[in-house]
């Protein structure tokens, strides 16, 4: 028998018969493609009962409600709260894309010690227990010789975490406790001297029909985001009038009904003669001006000399031709613009650059707020309303021993009450003042909520002088740069799984708490920053102890909301609808019951206001501004991965941020649109890819804010630069605060 | 015989070996195809542990709906979750192994239990519970059989391609099935729709639209 090839072939013939006659291909093929389609990395979510659970989120200042929908206990998509005062249903990307925090890997999963030098990134876990202890252990030993050397930074100055770490402080022995500042502490500023009332603003945009904004990103984030984005269709429906007066053409500025692109830093200047036209017409309010308030007129200051006033400083000073060059814009159209701002029903002017990251001058606040008072709209429809519901945290006294009232009667190291006897708390200066010799006075800093690493301007001084700093103790939920930078990290709970009170959107005109709930439960070992300072204060024993005697942080917030928390843990907010402000008769509680134009305190005596900004001209010819968008988060914890692939090709391309610059400026110095280049200011210098943009104003840069974090995670490390290591902060001469609206800059050919 | 002669004989000669082959080849892939495939292709899982559906319908009211019930907003709850047990198996009722397990390595713990579900579909078909039992007054047994008399959970044959269990393609390899709940492919739900009249809304096909199911 020969097994040759035929016999071969005829077996493979009666295999592929038989099998043929069998279901195994038909089979196969079935399975085959449910297979293909059944990859198993395609993530699907589990079935289970659908719930909706709402909270609010603490992301960012505006404050904005959210409803998220949970399949069992995963949470599955974050969308708006309806009903929500202010932002009703709607919400923002980096709060919708909040999921990619909550599950992330970027969390600080346990308590954390740095083993090995700072900024290594080497870290041990360690227990609970462990690491209050060592806390405890480390500020005890401070405590015996300079209590005042304690100092904390918090992200907001009000609300319960906040007067938590002020009152530990307190108890501690040290006046250091510092916040970020921004915007509202300017506006905080502007309505206590103008009327003489702790107050934040409230502004009733919705009813306004004439919106004036000084480089307020309306739709790029200023304000509480979701609710102006919703003010902003409403003024289109009412046909209310929108002009953005800006340097260059933003996403608000292109939205805008009308927009002057005036010279960086000069728009309160554009005010000034703004309000030269009303007075000089006789435009202004006269019910409220002549009745209602002081400074306007020539007045007797307290030495018996006569001091001039708003209305002869802003006359002989601020003509539209006066300021033209300077704001470059026509001396015709600030009038016309003047007239028809006066001529408006409901006119609202608003100021806070951007996002208002950067509290900016002064002067420019006050020029602002006094056209608005020029207008009569303050406490009125459409305008402006000074909102007193600040304090709703009422806690006794905390105990102080003798450490603490020694060390409470030294002067804040930040100059705050000193220095700028106007100023809380002046954060941005503290960089300056470690590093400008010897040791540092601050030798142990608590961090919360705040990223100073990054977001101090001048952020390579801001590390060198937490650098000096020996203890750091960072309560950060998710690793940032100032973390990086921390011996020990008490790690939050996420955003969406904590108990944290939320003090009104900014610029909500309505008295309003809001109440942060947790929707899915912690998923690490940490514990909400209030539990952990009273875990601290407990461990510390003494006057502290007695000083924090509740039980948890829940206990702390049940106490202190009273018989609102039931409300609050039910609903998540309570509001006042039918609140009134004041009327004009009451509304101002200075020294004349008046709202006052000029006060000693603010030192305006006719001088030139438009800031001056670091660097020379000749050595850098061109002038740097920050820019801001939804897309980029600035604060403490910056884009989540979603967030970032929003974010166009124009403005981060693989790892290089663009600057925006106007061709011709860009044609003048070599540049093609998309190149390289260097940027280069007298803070430092990066390398960068350029944007022609007829949008921008000639000789003028701009730079996307939020980029270039080195910690965070992978998805946004090493992505773009910061460009708050380009821009350092310019000191206010009345409030300390930083001003600076820009830098010199230079671009060369990289 | 000349050369050629000879080649030609050792042709025809192999004919024979030539048919044996092909036979031997017929036979084997038949028996591969229809018996061999099939023990190869499902892997035999176990549950967790047991579970007498028997003995827990006689305690309960409802029937099936007392453990497998519709929520308020109309989704179905499919298997219940550890907190339905645990409502009456905090501690041991009774005095099996299996119920031992469950107390001791779920209840306790607080882990929900892995049931491998026999009836549960690819990612890519939607099925509504409300529309079939609501809707349609369905019995469960019609597509799951009389789970309820059993005393025990039978093994779980996991197709090792799918992933997903026998019961899909059903017992019979040939997918020859006796009744309704022996098979739940695609035509097995559509030949019911057909039987029963559900509206066949494809204007292309004439049969039912592929969107209703497949979304």
């Amino acid at each position: 028998m020969k097994i040759d090839r035929r016999s071969f072939l005829s077996l493979g013939v009666g295999a592929a018969a038989g099998t043929a006659l069998t279901p195994l291909p038909w089979k196969i093929t079935d399975d085959l493609s449910i297979w293909t389609q059944m990859w198993p990395w395609t993530p699907v979510p589990e079935d289970g009962e659908v719930t909706y659970v709402n909270s609010i989120s603490t992301l960012c200042p505006s404050g904005c409600g959210v409803s998220v929908r949970k399949v069992d206990d995963r949470a599955i998509k974050i969308e708006g709260m309806p009903g929500f005062p202010g932002s009703d249903g709607k919400a923002c990307i980096n709060c919708m894309t909040g999921l990619q925090l909550l599950y992330g890997p970027t969390a600080v999963k346990s308590p954390m010690k740095r083993v090995g030098e700072r900024g290594e990134g080497k870290w041990k876990a360690i227990s609970w227990d462990e690491a209050i202890a060592e806390v405890a252990q480390e500020l005890n030993k401070l405590r015996k010789t300079t209590p005042q050397g304690l100092a904390s930074i918090t992200g907001k100055a009000d609300g319960t975490v906040a007067k938590l770490f002020e009152r530990f402080l307190t108890a501690f022995g040290s006046p250091n406790a510092m916040h970020t500042a921004s915007y509202l502490d300017n506006y905080a500023l502007t309505l206590k001297l103008m009327h003489g009332l702790d107050a934040r603003p409230g502004f009733d945009l919705e009813n306004a029909d004439f919106v004036l904004s000084f480089g307020s990103g309306l739709i790029d984030g200023w304000g509480a985001s979701a609710r102006m984005f919703k003010a902003k269709s409403q003024w289109k429906e009412n046909k209310a009038k929108v002009v953005q007066a800006e340097p260059r053409l933003s996403n608000t500025a292109a939205k805008a009904d009308h927009w002057l692109p005036v010279k960086p830093g000069s728009e309160g200047l554009l005010a000034l003669a703004m309000a030269h036209t009303i007075i000089k017409e006789s435009l202004y309010n006269k019910a409220f001006v002549e009745k209602h308030s002081f400074g306007f007129d020539d007045f007797k200051g307290d030495d018996g000399k006569i001091q001039k006033g708003f209305k002869t400083l802003v006359l002989d000073n601020f003509s539209p031709s006066d300021v033209s060059d300077a704001v470059g814009i026509d001396a015709s159209t600030i009038v016309a613009l003047a007239k028809s701002f006066a001529g408006a029903k409901h006119p609202l002017a608003l100021c806070g650059r951007g996002k208002g990251i950067t509290p900016g001058s002064l002067h420019d606040y006050l020029a602002v707020h006094a056209l608005n008072a020029l207008v009569g709209n303050l406490n009125q429809k459409g305008g402006v309303w000074a909102m007193t519901d600040v304090d709703y945290v009422n806690w006794p006294a905390p105990k102080l021993d003798e450490t603490a009232q020694k060390g409470l009667a030294t002067p804040r190291i930040d100059g705050a009450g000193k220095e700028y006897p106007l100023a809380k708390s002046l954060l941005t200066r503290l960089p300056g003042v470690i590093n400008s010799g010897g040791d540092s006075p601050v030798r142990a800093l608590l961090v919360s909520g705040a990223n100073p690493c990054y977001t101090l301007p001048d952020a390579a001084a801001a590390r060198k002088a937490l650098g000096a700093i020996p203890f750091i103790v960072s309560f950060t939920s998710h690793m940032d740069e100032t973390a990086e930078m921390a011996d020990i990290i008490l790690p939050n709970h996420c955003h969406l799984s904590r108990y944290e009170d939320v003090p009104a959107p900014a610029g909500m005109n309505k008295p309003m708490i809001g109440l942060a709930t947790p929707v899915v439960a912690p998923k690490y070992d940490s514990k909400n920053v209030g539990d952990s300072i009273l875990l601290i204060a407990k461990a510390m024993g003494g006057t502290i102890a007695e000083s924090f005697s509740w039980d948890s942080y829940e206990a702390c917030l049940t106490e202190t909301l009273g018989d609102k928390w039931k409300v609050l843990t039910a609903s998540n907010f309570v509001i006042d609808e039918a609140f009134q402000p004041d009327g004009w008769d009451n509304a101002f509680h200075t020294p004349s019951k008046k709202f006052t134009f000029l006060s000693g305190a603010c030192k305006f005596d006719g001088d030139k206001i438009a800031g001056n900004i670091e660097g020379s001209e000749s050595k850098y010819p061109l002038v740097l501004i920050p820019m801001d968008s939804m897309r980029l988060a600035a604060g403490p914890l910056g884009n989540t991965p979603h967030m970032t692939k929003t974010v166009s090709d124009t403005v981060l391309l693989g790892k290089d941020s663009f600057v925006e610059i106007n061709p011709k400026t860009g044609g003048k110095l070599g540049l093609e649109d998309g190149v390289k280049a260097t940027l280069a200011t007298p803070k430092g210098s990066v390398t960068v890819r350029v944007h022609f943009s007829n949008g921008m104003m000639p000789g003028v840069l701009a730079m996307a804010r939020g980029l270039g974090h080195s910690g965070i995670d992978e998805y946004l490390a090493g992505k773009g630069a910061n460009v708050n290591e380009l821009i350092g902060p310019m000191e206010d001469p009345i409030s300390g605060l930083d001003a600076a609206w820009g830098i010199r800059a230079k671009l060369t050919i990289a | 015989m000349s050369t050629l002669e000879e080649k030609a004989k050792g042709v025809s000669d192999g004919g024979g070996f030539a048919l044996l082959f092909f036979i031997v080849g017929l036979v084997a892939s038949l028996i591969l195809g229809w018996v061999i495939f099939p023990k190869l292709l499902y892997s035999q899982k176990r549950q967790p542990f047991d579970f007498n559906h028997q003995l827990h319908s006689e305690l309960v009211d409802e029937g099936c709906e007392s453990c497998h019930f519709f929520r308020e907003d109309g989704s179905y709850a499919g298997v219940p979750k550890l907190a339905q047990c645990a409502g009456c198996h905090e501690d041991v009722q009774g005095e099996t192994e299996d119920e031992a397990i469950f107390v001791n390595d779920y209840v306790v713990p607080g882990r929900e239990v892995p049931w491998l579900v026999y009836s549960r579909q690819p990612d890519c078909v939607f099925f509504s519970h409300a529309a079939h039992v609501k809707a349609g007054g369905m019995d469960c047994k019609t597509c799951h059989g009389d789970v309820g008399q059993s005393t025990t959970l039978k093994v779980y044959e996991e197709n090792r391609i799918t992933g997903y269990s026998r019961d899909i393609w059903g017992k019979n390899i040939a997918g020859l099935k006796k009744h309704t709940w022996d098979r739940m492919k695609m035509d097995d739900c559509s030949e019911c729709h057909v039987k029963l009249g559900v509206k066949q809304t494809s204007v292309q096909t004439g049969k039912g639209a592929c969107f209703v199911c497949h979304k």
